[in-house]
């Protein structure tokens, strides 16, 4: 929890040296408080004070990054409960398990399906970011599938196992990977740290409940280990959303360190559809690493794109370039038509535009990324908006016609268009799915 | 160190449907809304009423459905009555909600008689409560809908919709034939408790009203729902007694339009197989409501809805 400036001030000499720059200690905490400058200032301060003051301005949730190079990614630093209130930062990590006891070619299969689950929504990929191989046979077996695909893959890895040998031979295989070790338990928790350590790996901290993690992360913290990803365990699924809740909300408003990591949950459903519900429900309830067995196209698109959603800027929807967008090999005879500049709006329109194979104009434009009828109602969807920028886009110069396709929603502007732009309206359909009937018709 | 929430609000319980006793004809009456926390933590406040499901079923033969839809119900689809049947005694729905699409003047232009009729028909077939909702078409409604008010008079529905520039009709047939209120408003927290106010200040208490927020399909803005829909519901938890309406989530009418929901994986490889892709975007669209709060949630799929009522089947025992 962030200290107060008469916090701040209680920690500092108050000699009124001035050495900072400031009149007073007080002075030069207000402006501490602020975090506009760093208390390097101070020659003074005590190192007790400097190292509370540090502790203090550090994030209630630890920023973790797992894996090294291009495929590694960052989780935690989280700051709200609701998303609403800021946003939610970074995309939960989503890691598919694959077990030992596959045979090398069906191994290759699992990473080459994994391999396609990728995905481009809205201008953004989607990906799945880590693997998680998991043993269930012998060391010899472990280490070879862990070899396997280490070499087959980019992609972050956690490794799953609770013996010391394995665990010690997979790590030396990947140790440039900064891997995720899963995972410390009461009762490994004396040489599991020592493997972390030595390795510089990340280990998951697990527990049956919330109260079994403060007492190993602090003595994990003791150890010197304190890149850490915990799960809280649970029995029920309401009962788990009440851990991740009290988790998260205990390091945000109690500034209870022992759990300001980020959440780790694994999910063990046989059941493709039970798999991916269970996924969207720790999404949205604040875990930031999900393991998965399943690896369905159609699964990971659905909780990719619901992860896309909820860590969406609620404040700042996606928005594109405003400006006049070709789509297949126009002419000056193309149809234009007019949309937002809502990022959503736009790619559906463009995908549906591709979809008629009808080459196109999309005159994308200025509405603060606002959809249409939120546009349209917020006065920026406008006949002079539009107006605007269509004489901005020169539009006259590129096509030889004069007619503007509008969205059906806002077919009211049709007279009020006419007369501002000079243009010729067309209302289009009120859907984007109507677009490729509508564009056939046209022509 | 648990941090509880102290809330002071509640939300209001809506009771649908009326059995012979209480002056209609349903075997069951369903309660929805009462929480007194936010979804699924127990911890903190009662929970007195699990989420409930309701088919979607339509006036006419529906159109536009995707294969993947129409498939589950078969020929059945061209007889409404059948349909609902099917819907009860297969499916074992606790709750139906009839779209009188076939009222649209594009579809088929029914008259308020015909409809009306059409609902004691469907009244006498089936015996679960009903949620009745309008064509979209708010002159036709208008027509369509008061009349359907009175022939179930009693059987206490659920009928909409009503928005801001529209509720005074269906307010006053709600009002006098004693049914429950959907209140639909554009994604807007403000517009919905102002809609709420203008219902209540007709007579129809806040105890008959359930709102529709409006939602989007999963990746088509289904956060914006989410969140209005987090934001009503702490307010109502705050107190704010004017946003304590249970929600209604039109989940499969948002799902099934979706590029998602319909292409085939022979147009769209890298997507996956469409036999599952449009149930999963209808479930996981419904695993997100429901944890932002969703109180009825209306579908189509029955393998989506087979799988959601399992999911709040597991929810409400662990708590």
């Amino acid at each position: 929890m962030p200290l107060s400036g008469l916090d701040i001030y209680k920690l500092l000499p108050k000699t009124n040296c001035r050495k900072c720059g400031f009149a007073t200690c007080l002075a030069f905490a207000m402006q501490l408080a602020k975090k506009a400058l760093s208390i390097d200032k101070c020659p003074y301060i005590a190192e007790e004070s400097r190292k509370t003051l540090e502790e203090a301005s550090l994030p209630p949730i630890k920023l973790v990054t797992i894996g090294a190079g291009g495929s590694s990614f960052e989780i935690g630093n989280e700051t709200v409960m609701f998303r609403h209130e800021e946003k939610f930062h970074h995309p939960c990590g989503i890691g598919i398990i694959i077990e030992d006891t596959l045979t090398d070619t069906q191994i290759k299969f699992r990473l080459e399906k994994i391999s396609s689950l990728r995905f481009e929504r809205v201008g953004q990929k989607l990906d799945i970011n880590l693997i998680a191989v998991r043993q269930n046979s012998d060391k010899k077996r472990f280490v070879e599938a862990v070899k396997l695909i280490s070499s087959h893959t980019l992609l972050a890895l956690a490794l799953m196992s609770n013996d010391e040998g394995s665990l010690r031979e997979a790590l030396e295989i990947t140790k440039d990977k900064k891997p995720l070790i899963y995972s410390a338990t009461r009762e490994n928790i004396g040489w599991i740290s020592k493997l972390a350590l030595e390795y510089k790996a990340l280990l998951v901290v697990s527990g049956p409940d919330l109260e079994s993690i403060p007492i190993l992360t602090d003595e994990l913290y003791k150890q010197g280990v304190s890149e850490l990803v915990i799960e809280p365990q649970g029995q029920g699924l309401a009962e788990k959303i009440w851990v991740l809740t009290q988790a998260r909300r205990q390091a945000l408003k109690k500034s209870n360190r022992s759990l300001g990591y980020p959440i780790l949950t694994v999910i063990d459903k046989d059941d493709f559809y039970d798999e991916a519900i269970e996924a969207a429900t720790y999404i949205l309830k604040y875990a930031q690493i999900i393991l998965i067995k399943g690896s369905e196209v159609w699964q990971a698109l659905s909780f990719l794109a619901l992860r896309q959603n909820i860590y969406t800027d609620p404040q700042k929807p996606l928005q594109i370039e405003p400006n006049l967008y070709a789509v297949g090999s126009v002419n000056d005879n193309s149809p234009v038509l007019v949309t937002t500049n809502f990022s959503l709006t736009y790619h559906t329109v463009l995908s549906e535009v591709e979809a008629s194979k009808v080459p196109s104009y999309i005159a994308s434009i200025n509405t603060d990324g606002m959809s249409v009828l939120t546009a349209w109602a917020a006065e920026k969807f406008t006949p002079e908006r539009i107006t605007d920028s269509i004489n901005k886009f020169a539009l006259k110069d590129v096509v030889s016609h004069n007619r503007l396709i509008i969205p059906g929603y806002v077919a009211v502007i049709s007279g009020d268009l006419e007369e501002k732009s000079g243009w010729q309206v067309v209302v289009g359909p009120k859907e984007a799915a109507g677009i490729p009937a509508f564009l056939k018709n046209l022509v | 160190m648990t941090v509880l929430e102290k809330w002071t609000g509640k939300v209001n319980t809506v009771t649908i449907g009326a059995t012979k006793a209480q002056g209609g004809g349903r075997s069951s009456v369903i309660k929805v809304g009462g929480e007194e926390s936010l979804p699924f933590l127990f911890q903190e406040g009662a929970i007195a009423n699990k989420p409930v499901i309701a088919y979607e079923i339509w006036d006419i033969a529906p159109v536009d459905w995707p294969r993947e839809l129409i498939e589950p119900y078969g020929d059945v689809l061209n007889d409404s009555l059948e349909w609902a049947q099917k819907c009860v005694r297969e499916y074992k729905a606790e709750m139906l909600c009839v779209r009188l699409q076939g009222a649209h003047p594009d579809f088929g232009n029914k008259s308020a008689e015909e409809e009306a009729e059409f609902i004691s028909r469907l009244l006498k077939t089936v015996e679960v409560p009903l949620i009745i909702v309008g064509s979209q078409d708010d002159d036709k409604d208008n027509l369509v809908l008061p009349a359907c008010c009175e022939v179930s008079r009693g059987e206490r529905c659920l009928i909409g919709s009503a928005s801001t520039d529209n509720y005074k009709t269906l307010a006053v047939s709600a009002l006098a034939d004693g049914h429950n209120i959907i209140a639909e408003s554009p994604i807007d927290i403000n517009i919905a408790k102002q809609l709420n106010i203008l219902i209540s200040d007709m007579g129809l208490g806040l105890d008959r009203i359930v709102m529709n927020p409006t939602i989007g399909a999963l990746g088509y803005g289904l956060e914006y729902a989410y969140s209005i829909m987090e934001r009503g519901r702490l307010a109502a938890l705050s107190g704010d007694k004017a946003v304590a309406s249970p929600f209604i989530c039109f989940v499969a009418q948002e799902t099934w339009k979706t590029k998602e929901a319909r292409v085939t994986q022979q147009e769209f490889p890298s997507w996956g197989s469409e036999s599952e892709r449009g149930i999963i975007w209808e479930i996981v669209t419904a695993t997100a409501l429901l944890q932002a709060g969703a109180d009825i949630l209306v579908m189509r799929h029955p393998k989506a809805i087979e799988k959601i009522d399992k999911y709040i089947d597991e929810l409400m025992d662990s708590g």
